[in-house]
């Protein structure tokens, strides 16, 4: 645990990051500012899987795990992500979402 | 101490998260989202997990605000400004998701959070043991199909970003080749020179 702070104080953090996160996916219209968005929401959960780990039960280490999954997990999904939005761009020379219309392969 | 440095921490996070999803530059958007991502890696070194703050750094501040920055780049210009949706689509977001923060807040401060103390360090020696231990509890399973889903991910987005189609020139669009000419000038047997005139006609339309 971090001396002299309580676990409380961490969670509320996050949930304000988390819904930082929420307020973006919702009102930005361009798909890269979604993906940014997309990132915070992961990242607030990463820590809240560590934190709570860390200060409940010190002596496993699943929390720790889930978070390297996580990561990689969101790496892979970045990598594709950026890849449609290339593939967009190519056909409809946009990245907002009101002009997506056309997803096909 | 270590409170001073939270607190910081905490301040600096939750401002550049704001200004990241709030900004109309988009690439100015990215750098903010980066500072966020330093700070988590500044939260992980507190709470002594040196190998996840080590992995936030290299992956997230490293390849994934890379990956979003050449996208940037590549798909924007630098100095057009993000529309924003209206006002009260804004507002009501913001309202909605302060309502969602207060349930969250009451019920993480209402729990009774069972805390151990403890002061284990925990070395990547134990964190490479877990992940590829066979035994109940270990992750070597999870270890090797992340593994695929990675190389299945990294061939996805070849072939993904490689398959788009150019969009069609408008040259290319206007210039009629003979197949193209209306199909009852070609079937239908009309007198000659009002073919003629129409093809030429519509031939000289479409230099214009």
């Amino acid at each position: 645990m971090i001396p002299g702070i309580s676990i409380t104080e961490i969670l509320l953090v996050t949930s304000i990051l988390f819904f930082i996160g929420v307020y973006g996916f919702l009102t930005r219209t361009n798909l890269i500012s979604i993906l940014i968005s997309v990132e915070l929401i992961l990242n607030a959960s990463v820590i809240n899987f560590v934190v709570i780990n860390k200060y409940l039960f010190p002596d496993i280490l699943q929390g720790v795990v889930y978070s390297i999954f996580i990561i990689a997990v969101a790496a892979a999904e970045t990598a594709l992500a950026v890849a449609i939005i290339f593939n967009l761009y190519k056909q409809i020379s946009s990245v907002e979402v009101t002009e997506t219309e056309t997803l096909k392969f | 101490m270590e409170k001073f440095i939270f607190y910081g921490l905490a301040l600096t996070m939750i401002g550049f998260a704001i200004a990241s999803v709030t900004s109309r530059k988009m690439l100015r958007s990215v750098v903010y989202l980066l500072f966020v991502l330093i700070g988590i890696a500044g939260v992980y070194f507190m709470a002594d997990y040196n190998f996840l703050a080590a992995i936030q750094l290299t992956v997230y501040a490293g390849g994934i605000i890379v990956l979003i920055i050449f996208s940037v780049l590549l798909v924007h210009h630098i100095d057009m400004e993000m529309e924003v949706p209206n006002k009260t689509k804004r507002i009501l977001t913001a309202l909605t998701c302060l309502a969602g923060l207060g349930v969250f807040a009451s019920t993480i401060i209402a729990h009774p959070f069972k805390v151990v103390p403890n002061t284990i360090t925990t070395t990547t020696g134990d964190i490479g043991m877990k992940l590829l231990s066979y035994d109940a509890g270990g992750f070597i399973l999870p270890f090797e199909v992340i593994s695929v889903l990675l190389l299945a991910a990294m061939i996805g987005a070849i072939t993904i970003a490689r398959s788009g189609k150019a969009p069609l020139d408008e040259t290319e669009i206007f210039t009629p080749s003979p197949e193209q000419l209306p199909r009852e000038l070609l079937e239908e047997p009309l007198e000659k020179e009002i073919a003629v005139s129409y093809k030429e006609s519509t031939l000289l339309e479409t230099i214009h």
